[in-house]
């Protein structure tokens, strides 16, 4: 299982280079970009872990990729992404996010069912490596 | 313009009984200049034979507000003058004999707050049938903020979707399930599940499925859930269905929107032929339970196409991002349906800016102010395929969901290979272009290296590398690029 969260999860995984252009496209923009990590890629899981503080004033992306880098060495077998925040009027929000590192296996996830009344089911998703505590998982 | 540019009459000559022109009532002013708080429509006007276009414009203003066709005394128990619609200005349209653009401001008070259905009963009411005008077309409104204010406006907005569904950058997939009719509950639901599998972000319900013998309501949306929940945990991301709560009665509505939300459905639809009030009624119940409201814009089409009689598409698109939905079709230019690119482009600008201003050779007459409103998310859909995604980006940008119904479906290797064609060429076009690439121009070569390393893409290219859909349109922007005629 690939997880497709991310702008450009079906795409063969993205170099550093990669990296480095689409982060500056985020900073021409006035965008802030930061980088994310987390070992529980539920699609509800709003916030993964802060590597960091958005790179307000970073006028270049080699230091996103180093970033990306230094987060590497001590996260390399969770999701690492990379997002970039707009802080402009009528938005406020994200308008980039992209996976830049996965574990190397992706277990994916297990669909519980809970038959309710009538012929209604009550779904919930769960990745399987959330079974393990935090830190222990992948 | 003619005898009636100074129409005032004393008041006493004014009331006598009997038949007076409408621009002699009063409602031709040339030298009003509109309030902020006014509500200003712009009508294309096409007089009859004979017919003044002042007199015409004056009788539009008359009886899309206070007047009927003779003198009433009770007029002058009210404050007359300030109820009374102005026609302002009257243009020839440029390039077309016999239609003239009427320009007619009306006072706030004429207003309910927070009212389609009054709004429209007195702008798009009576005077559709007003005899001494050959046709009549709705083209523009501005509206004011004062007025904008007293609307909910789209129940979650551009932003707040994107965040509940944790998708930024790049715009959404759907696809409509075809075939459209006939296909039982558990069949519709494993096209769902393909479709969402494959790589879309959504799937929707047509316009016309709503509970038939072949597929009732409630099995649909109870197969769509189970499709929309294994194809989540098959990719980690959030999916959804528009499922279609379009019903005889509110009441039916509620029940099934009800219904759509006990199982975690994220969006639920409408049709627009369910009327302005229902529309609302269904934002309003959208806002208070966390729903994406999804509208499809069935029958417009019997209103919006013609050039000289009607109402224009963009108005439409005004009153619903007052009314409160969130998604609504508008067009995809390169498609099979009714689109040039300048019209189209206005009403992705009504759907998605805080503000618009004039841009006649979009269609767009008047700054409008949205006062803080949330964004519409347009939605493309009808003809398009993984093969026109530069044009799609270039002329549609970012926040738009594209829908491909037979784009999808109809890949010659099956409903997965068609949605993730869609979503590689999407990933790859979105990713050139921000790695600042032309990608009108080497569109093309971004889509046949992308297939390289995907082969359900060089599939689609190959298929539908010829399909375009070539004709002209039948409604455009009638604007002259020299000022003193066209404003």
């Amino acid at each position: 299982m690939k997880l497709r969260q991310g702008q450009f999860s079906f795409l063969p995984d993205l170099s550093d280079d990669d990296i480095r252009v689409q982060a500056q496209y985020a900073i021409d923009n006035g965008w802030a970009v930061s980088v994310e990590y987390t070992d529980d890629p539920h699609p509800r899981n709003t916030y993964w872990e802060m590597w960091g503080h958005p790179m307000f004033d970073n006028p270049d992306a080699a230091a996103v990729v180093f970033e990306v880098n230094e987060c590497r060495k001590e996260h390399g077998g969770k999701y690492i992404r990379v997002i970039a925040f707009d802080a402009s009027p009528g938005w406020e929000s994200i308008r980039m996010s992209f996976i830049v590192n996965r574990p190397a296996t992706e277990p994916g996830f297990r669909l519980v069912r809970q038959e309710a009344e009538g012929r209604s089911v009550r779904y919930t998703i769960e990745s399987y490596a959330v079974r393990e505590p935090e830190g222990a998982r992948y | 313009m003619n005898e009636m540019s100074n129409p005032k009459m004393d008041a006493k000559k004014r009331y006598a009984a009997g038949v007076l022109k409408y621009a002699q009532m009063g409602y031709w002013e040339p030298d009003y200049t509109p309030k902020d708080t006014d509500v200003i429509a712009l009508f294309r006007i096409t007089p009859q034979d004979g017919v003044d276009a002042v007199e015409a414009a004056a009788a539009v203003a008359g009886e899309s507000s206070t007047a009927t066709w003779t003198v009433v005394w009770t007029d002058r128990l009210t404050a007359c003058d300030k109820y009374r619609a102005k026609a302002y200005r009257v243009d020839p349209v440029p390039n077309s004999s016999g239609e003239y653009f009427a320009y007619i401001a009306y006072d706030l008070d004429l207003f309910e707050p927070g009212s389609i259905a009054n709004l429209t009963a007195s702008i798009i009411g009576n005077v559709f049938g007003f005899k001494p005008l050959k046709a009549l077309r709705l083209e523009d409104m501005r509206l004011p903020v004062a007025y904008v204010k007293t609307f909910q406006g789209p129940a979650t907005g551009i932003v707040v979707e994107r965040e509940r569904l944790n998708v930024y950058g790049r715009p959404l997939l759907g696809a409509t399930v075809k075939p459209k009719l006939g296909l039982s509950g558990r069949n519709y639901g494993r096209v769902v599940y393909e479709a969402l599998k494959g790589g879309l972000d959504f799937t929707k319900d047509d316009e016309n499925i709503n509970s038939q013998p072949f597929m009732h309501w409630r099995d649909r949306f109870l197969y769509c859930m189970e499709a929309v929940n294994r194809a989540s945990a098959a990719t980690g991301e959030v999916k959804g269905t528009y499922l279609n709560v379009t019903a005889g009665t509110m009441e039916e509505m509620y029940a099934r929107a009800e219904f759509a939300k006990s199982l975690g459905s994220v969006i639920v639809m409408i049709d627009l032929v369910i009327g302005y009030t229902a529309i609302q009624s269904m934002a309003r119940w959208a806002r208070d339970n966390d729903m994406i409201l999804h509208l499809h814009r069935a029958g417009h089409s019997t209103y919006t196409r013609q050039r000289s009689h009607g109402v224009s598409f963009r108005v439409i698109a005004k009153w619903m991002r007052l009314a409160g939905v969130d998604h609504l079709h508008a067009g995809t230019v390169v498609g099979k349906l009714e689109g040039d690119p300048a019209t189209t482009k206005g009403y992705y600008d009504i759907f998605r800016e805080e503000r618009n201003p004039m841009a006649l050779e979009n269609g767009i007459f008047f700054d409008q102010d949205w006062a803080s409103l949330n964004k519409m998310m347009p939605v493309a859909s009808g003809g398009i395929h993984a093969g026109q995604m530069h044009q799609l980006l270039t002329y549609l940008g970012e926040d738009v969901v594209l829908q491909f119904g037979g784009g999808t479906i109809g890949h010659p290797h099956g409903i997965q290979a068609g949605a993730t064609a869609n979503r590689v060429a999407l990933e790859a076009m979105v990713f050139a272009r921000n790695a600042g690439r032309d990608i009108w121009n080497e569109g093309e070569d971004i889509l046949r290296d992308a297939a390289r390393t995907c082969t359900p893409l060089q599939q689609a290219l190959d298929v539908w590398k010829d399909v375009s859909f070539n004709y002209a349109s039948t409604d455009a922007p009638d604007f002259a690029p020299t000022p003193e005629v066209s404003m």
